[in-house]
């Protein structure tokens, strides 16, 4: 049972490198994970702390807290998916690309146009209409 | 060695050429492409719920909004538990790439994976079911009715990726750690750090940004 167990995983390992060389995706090492994790600790961290202690104004906050967002994405994708241009043949990097440009369409078109109904086509209230009547 | 054959048909037509044999694709190699097409697909469903949150974040419907009923010493731990899951799944590969790794050894990291994962959705339900009991359910408002549906999306995923460990953690203990069960513990790989990368976009723009105002 073991011995066949080693030879499944042996044989395993000579595949593996057979297809690394086809561009198969890369695979991680201890320091890459370490590294990964680290700076994941550290960009949450930061954020958590900022919003907790209010120490610092709401936007300069929210600047500091979406940034560190967006690189704690980008340390993820390269420590722990181990995303890079050329893992398989670059296809996967061409999805990745694909799905960011939707997603921000999605997002900003999504969010740009609500606000415009929101802001423009809100029902009168009282307080709407007494507004309107002082800049009269 | 010739892959390719001719009928030609009796009265004199063209020959029709085709392979007989199909190109040779080792089992499974466009997999992990395939896999990642599968996350792509579902990061649009997330950015959706995203939208919609966003659209919806601000629509209280006179009731509390996140300043009140959110706890950030809660959603900390949360956010470590996941963090610390991915790093042992990490390890989990690790030693799964080792020359002549043992299989209990991968086991070993995948279930401590397993329980982080575990104490991740034990601290969800217990903030569900907390909002909940104050009355503020996803009936409540739109807020938290968009709130509900992303975080709940998230969890719900979490959840079908524990189930794909247990399953995993059974099936190399039965079939051991074959080309096959690589493949699958690689698949698993990606779709956890995957929930991992969505739950930053989770406690950045619903919790800290929501805390924020």
């Amino acid at each position: 049972m073991s011995a066949d167990t080693l030879h499944n995983s042996a044989h395993g390992h000579d595949h593996h490198d057979h297809e690394h060389a086809h561009g198969e995706a890369p695979h991680g090492s201890l320091r890459g994970y370490m590294i990964g994790f680290i700076l994941s600790v550290i960009l949450t961290a930061i954020p958590f702390a900022l919003v907790m202690t209010g120490k610092l104004d709401a936007t300069t906050t929210a600047v500091i807290v979406l940034s560190m967002a967006a690189i704690q994405v980008v340390v993820h994708m390269v420590f722990f998916l181990h995303m890079t241009t050329t893992a398989e043949g670059g296809w996967s990097f061409l999805a990745l690309l694909f799905t960011v440009i939707v997603i921000v369409i999605t997002l900003s078109g999504s969010i740009w146009v609500m606000y415009h109904m929101n802001a423009n086509m809100m029902p009168a209230t009282p307080a709407a209409i007494a507004e309107s009547m002082s800049q009269q | 060695m010739s892959a390719q054959t001719f009928e030609a048909t009796a009265n004199g037509e063209t020959p029709l050429f085709y392979e007989v044999e199909e190109h040779h694709h080792p089992e499974g190699s466009s997999t992990m492409l395939g896999f990642w097409m599968y996350l792509m697909s579902d990061c649009l469903i997330f950015a959706i719920l995203f939208a919609c949150y966003a659209v919806l974040g601000h629509s209280y419907g006179g009731g509390e909004g996140p300043k009140q009923l959110f706890e950030l010493p809660l959603v900390a731990l949360n956010t470590a538990m996941l963090l610390f899951s991915s790093l042992t799944y990490g390890f989990a590969m690790l030693t799964m790439e080792r020359p002549g790794a043992s299989v209990r050894a991968v086991q070993g990291w995948l279930i401590v994976t397993g329980l982080f994962g575990l104490a991740f959705l034990c601290i969800e339900l217990y903030e569900f079911s907390n909002l909940i009991h104050e009355g503020a359910g996803p009936w409540r408002s739109a807020f938290l009715s968009s709130f509900f549906t992303l975080v709940g999306t998230h969890g719900l995923h979490v959840t079908v990726g524990l189930i794909w460990l247990v399953t995993l953690v059974a099936q190399i203990g039965m079939h051991g750690l074959g080309q096959a069960n690589r493949r699958r513990l690689m698949c698993l790989s990606m779709f956890w750090h995957f929930l991992d990368v969505i739950w930053i976009g989770v406690f950045t723009i619903v919790y800290l940004m929501g805390v924020l105002g």
